[in-house]
């Protein structure tokens, strides 16, 4: 049997931006085509990971739609923290995917891909989409429950693609966010530690359980450095149909995952050493 | 035109903090041959590995392969070399078909030919039957013989393997290195090897380079190096000489260390 081996690449300049948008996309897609293979393999995490958001609607939303303590206008309180629970139910995916880059720094896997022709942005990149696919499949199971609970959520295809989009980039922001934070600690331990302690700020420092308006002054600043509120602003605004600021929600979540891709890639040498 | 040598390194350096790591490594990998990086614990073999695959930075014209500067053009290196780092590393939620299918699309493989190349790998690691099992149902002797196939799918001239039969029983050992072997004949492709493992080097190796302390102290073809230490030497003489009896306990580290364990705990 005889196999040809690879041809060394002409010698020539750096690829063309088309070029590096096609590596990108290819990237991603095989990334995310792996969490998709993994994900069909492993139905029981996603079951066990629907429990806490399925817990907030049933619990939480149901009472307090009871009780209605929180005004939330004309609005049942069970529509209006369906989105935000979604958005929680994404977020508590992505935050902790830097554990897995841990890991696989650990078990070699991360030195293998920085072996690929694939520049670092990519990679990071791929992971963080990947990390979107897996939110949008556990999106799938809260957004069904919401509807047998009786949540007026939109029928409009296009709003549920916007919705998708907005799941994918906030999704991806918070993984960038985690491999930020693996980058920085390079433990798996301390990367646990640091996600819990700034998961329920993140969560509760948003509009994801109540209005900004009933926030304190120095609670409604942080809500407005925080992406969550702007991805459950949109997420809002897309399924039930509240007054959202759809410009500004997609523009703040796609820089933020921008910047966060580009300090998660330079972040990754430093987790490969 | 003569083919330029595989790996070329030029008074090659590296540092941790104040730890000389690398200490000015002149090396030749010729094309075609095996050859075998060895040493202690600590004696720098996988930094120089980690610089040669572009995973630690090396300056300009301090690493060539195959005529490419690794400083310079690290994307186009990068698809010349198939690298199997010495820890287990094949992700056991995929099919052994869905891990090499990874890095054909990681490696741009066209679309039309990849499924076909995906096979040839695979077949050529020895694992067609059982490419369609999720690889954490495989032996440790398998997921070393998968992680070649995610090497080789690429079709790379240079193969860098990082201890690759560490942790593993013998009969999984001889069945890698046999499989190296083939797979060196029907593609010609180099290898480049590290190994604790002086047997393996004698038997496998054309050419082996002893290292330590981020220096090469002797380079030649096994035989070349027993006869130069005298007659009935054997290569663990040549090592043990070279290093001292230096067993390497303060300069491995505590991270190769675990390393190592997570490895050996994976492999059962």
């Amino acid at each position: 049997m005889s196999v040809p081996l690879a041809v060394p690449p002409a010698v020539s300049a750096d690829p063309g931006p088309l070029r590096r948008l096609r590596v990108l996309a290819a990237r991603v897609g095989a990334m995310c085509l792996v969490e998709l293979q993994k994900l069909r393999r492993d139905q029981t995490e996603l079951l066990t990971r629907a429990i806490q958001p399925a817990l907030w609607l049933l619990i939480f939303g149901e009472t307090f739609t009871r009780l209605r303590a929180i005004p939330t206008g004309p609005i049942p309180y069970l529509d209006y923290l369906a989105p935000g629970i979604l958005a929680q139910s994404a977020l508590f995916i992505a935050i902790f995917y830097g554990i897995q880059i841990i890991w696989e720094r650990d078990a070699g896997v991360l030195a293998k891909l920085l072996v690929t022709p694939t520049p670092r942005a990519a990679l990071v990149a791929g992971k963080a989409f990947a990390a979107g696919v897996r939110a949008l499949v556990q999106a799938l199971m809260v957004l069904v429950l919401a509807a047998v609970l009786g949540v007026g959520l939109t029928a409009n295809p296009l709003k549920l693609v916007a919705m998708a989009v907005v799941l994918v980039l906030g999704s991806a922001f918070f993984c960038c966010l985690s491999i930020v934070i693996a980058g920085i600690v390079l433990s798996r331990e301390r990367l646990m530690g640091i996600g819990q302690a700034i998961t329920m700020p993140l969560f509760f420092g948003s509009n994801a359980l109540y209005p900004v308006d009933l926030m304190p002054p120095w609670l409604k600043v942080l809500s407005h450095v925080n992406p969550l509120s702007y991805q459950v602003d949109a997420l809002r605004g897309l399924l039930i149909g509240t007054p959202a600021h759809l410009g500004t929600d997609f523009a703040v979540l796609a820089a933020a995952t921008v910047v966060a891709v580009s300090v998660a890639s330079a972040l990754l040498g430093r987790l490969a050493r | 035109m003569t083919e330029p040598a595989a790996v070329r390194c030029t008074g090659l350096r590296h540092s941790f903090g104040s730890t000389r790591a690398v200490d000015g490594v002149d090396l030749e990998i010729r094309a075609g041959e095996v050859f075998g990086l060895l040493g202690p614990n600590g004696a720098g073999k996988t930094t120089t590995l980690r610089m040669i695959t572009t995973l630690l930075p090396a300056g300009p014209d301090r690493i060539t392969v195959f005529g490419i500067d690794v400083a310079r053009r690290r994307m186009a290196v990068r698809r010349l070399i198939g690298y199997v780092p010495q820890q287990l590393s094949a992700d056991g939620a995929l099919t052994g078909r869905e891990n090499v299918a990874l890095f054909a699309r990681l490696f741009d493989v066209p679309r039309a030919g990849r499924r076909e190349q995906v096979r040839l790998a695979l077949d050529l690691a020895g694992l067609t039957g059982d490419a369609d099992r999720t690889a954490k149902t495989y032996s440790g002797g398998m997921i070393r013989r998968l992680e070649l196939a995610q090497a080789l799918v690429s079709s790379p001239r240079l193969l860098i393997l990082d201890e690759p039969t560490i942790g593993l029983d013998p009969v999984a050992r001889s069945s890698v290195w046999d499989r190296i072997g083939s797979i060196r004949e029907a593609t010609g492709m180099t290898v480049l090897v590290t190994t604790h493992y002086m047997d393996e080097a004698e038997q496998y190796c054309d050419r082996v380079a002893l290292m330590h302390a981020g220096r090469i102290r002797a380079l030649g073809t096994p035989a070349e190096l027993e006869a130069g230490l005298g007659p009935e030497s054997t290569l663990d003489d040549v090592f043990r000489s070279v290093t001292g009896d230096h067993l390497g306990s303060e300069e491995g580290g505590i991270r190769g260390v675990r390393a190592t364990r997570r490895t050996a705990r994976r492999l059962g």
